[in-house]
């Protein structure tokens, strides 16, 4: 079973690989070498808090959008193009091995990438800061909770792809990371509610990702430290959020007749 | 024992907008394929032989009826191992070279490490691609494309294997070869099921067919027991234009080339017809029993033809 998913999930990512998904690095280094000489003329403060803003957003946001644009097509597109008939019908791979091999191998994929960057990010920082100092390891956890981010939106984008069309997967996608962008506000606005409504809007915005408590970006760009319990509480949501919504998809695809 | 046993599976589809509508992709079929048999499936489109392999590899499910594949239950995926399937028009992941794609499939079928590579190379050597095997499949044309597809339904050295459509796609050099494939493969005591409409690749290789047609088996058989069903003519060459109207009579189909007369009769009719000629004082030159094709008999039995209207 490990050799299978392994194998699915490495398949994913040199497929993602090959299709120059990577090319976003360039991308990504040009705007941070661009923000570090530009911002580099106003003070080293601002500067720096502009600079992680920056730096950390993009890789939430080059991320979100590999994981959205491949995540949509992990299913469909193998359904399409036929290519899941030689994996699934010939050879001992259950369906939900294929499900999860396919996310592991993105989030795999997503995870080299943001690795990458971070790795340009810090050098970049180290640039304007003239070093890094120990206040600077909240970044990590900043890109640990980015991480995070991936794996939710990953888990999504699959479940979509497994009985939608790429399409409205995106657009579903896009939507449901909006949305959850402001979790906390839905939540907020549920209180506000009475009666009926304020159980239904509290259902639904309980319902959504949170991805608005994996945001610690200006929070980490103002050296405020981010507590210990929010990075276990962030790490058990992630992960009982994403194995439902995988377990989703594997009872939905488990039953799909594949034409 | 046998390698596919199939009891009553049936397929409905689902179909309009509220999903209220039935389309019957495949009748209640009952059929069976002994171990180390070549056995063709063959239909126009539509027929039900795709829908056939999907249900048997599991890709569509049932809605009715029961099959087995070596012994084991239609749900139990470990019998996989031994199965390898081709599909029809196949898709491969283009990013891969051949080698990679045979790899990657190897270790999908729990081909051990230490023989994986020898077990690809092989392979590849047996579709005739040894030399291509590290340029990536984009590059492949259509050909080439089901060669590897052959190439990975055989990777992990499978006891059956189903193949969609394999001719498809190639040139006749290719279908040759693949032909050749075929033969070998059952030489080695696999079982062999295809589907095709290439009737004189079944008639070739095949021990036994099945006909489809609408979703419905409308015949099974040896081939040569098939044929027989549908075969029954001579042709007879005579000279003398005089006997044309009695031999018309006894439903020859007569073709008269200056003196010499070339006719299509049922067999039946062949003694009153011998006598026609000698009552007329023709000089017969040649008897020949017309042999039934494959063809026929698949024209006949998806009814687009009657049984006897044979090919000469």
């Amino acid at each position: 079973m490990i050799g299978r998913l392994g194998a699915i999930a490495f398949n994913t990512y040199r497929e993602a690989v090959r299709d120059r998904v990577l090319y976003n690095l360039i991308l990504f280094a040009l705007l941070i070498v661009g923000s570090s000489v530009l911002f580099g003329q106003i003070s080293l403060e601002i500067n720096r808090i502009v600079l992680i803003n920056l730096g950390l957003t993009a890789i939430s946001l080059f991320g979100i959008v590999i994981a959205i644009f491949i995540g949509i097509g992990l299913v469909s597109k193998e359904i399409d193009k036929k290519t899941l008939y030689t994996v699934l019908a010939a050879r001992p791979v259950r369906r939900w091995e294929f499900i999860t091999g396919k996310f592991l191998g993105l989030v795999m994929t997503l995870t080299v990438n943001a690795l990458l960057m971070s790795v340009g990010f810090f050098a970049a920082v180290m640039y304007v800061s003239h070093g890094l100092g120990r206040g600077d390891l909240q970044l990590l956890t900043a890109i640990y909770f980015i991480l995070l981010e991936f794996v939710l939106i990953t888990a999504l984008a699959l479940l979509f792809s497994t009985f939608s069309t790429p399409v409205f997967s995106s657009i579903f996608a896009f939507a449901i990371f909006a949305v959850g962008t402001f979790a906390e506000d839905l939540r907020g606005f549920a209180q506000m509610a009475n009666g009926a409504t304020r159980w239904l809007m509290t259902g639904a915005a309980y319902l959504v990702p949170n991805f608005a408590a994996l945001n610690v970006i200006s929070q980490v760009a103002h050296n405020t430290a981010v507590e210990p319990k929010l990075i276990l509480l962030n790490t058990l949501y992630v992960v009982v959020y994403a194995a439902a919504v995988l377990t989703a998809s594997v009872w939905i695809f488990e039953r799909r007749n594949l034409k | 024992m046998a390698a596919i046993e199939i009891q009553g599976l049936e397929k409905s589809y689902k179909t309009g907008f509220f999903g209220n509508k039935l389309k019957r992709g495949l009748m209640p079929l009952t059929l069976s394929v002994e171990e180390g048999e070549v056995f063709g499936c063959l239909g126009p489109n539509g027929a039900g032989k795709t829908t056939t392999l999907k249900l048997l590899l599991g890709l569509v499910f049932p809605t009715g009826g029961t099959a087995r594949i070596l012994g084991h239950d239609l749900n139990d995926i470990s019998v996989k191992r031994f199965i390898g399937f081709l599909p029809e028009q196949p898709y491969f992941y283009d990013h891969l070279t051949a080698l990679e794609l045979l790899d990657y499939y190897a270790r999908l079928s729990g081909v051990e490490p230490r023989e994986r590579k020898r077990k690809v190379d092989r392979a590849l050597a047996r579709v005739g691609m040894s030399d291509s095997g590290k340029t990536q499949l984009r590059k492949y044309s259509k050909g080439m494309l089901q060669r590897v597809g052959i190439a990975q339904a055989i990777v992990h050295d499978p006891k059956l294997v189903l193949l969609d459509e394999p001719m498809s796609g190639l040139d006749p050099i290719g279908r040759r070869e693949v032909r050749d494939l075929v033969q070998e493969l059952n030489e080695e005591g696999k079982t062999i099921f295809f589907s095709t409409h290439i009737l004189s690749d079944a008639e070739t290789l095949c021990d036994r067919v099945a006909v489809l047609n609408k979703g419905e088996l409308k015949g099974v058989g040896v081939v040569a027991d098939l044929l027989r069903e549908v075969s029954g003519e001579v042709e007879v060459v005579w000279n003398g234009a005089q006997a044309i109207p009695a031999l018309s009579t006894l439903g020859a189909r007569c073709h008269a080339t200056g003196d010499v007369v070339r006719a299509l009769m049922p067999e039946r009719s062949l003694e009153a017809a011998l006598a026609e000629l000698r009552k007329s004082e023709a000089r017969l030159t040649s008897v020949t029993p017309v042999r039934a094709t494959l063809e026929d008999y698949f024209l006949a039995r998806i009814g687009e033809a009657k049984p006897n209207e044979v090919h000469a």
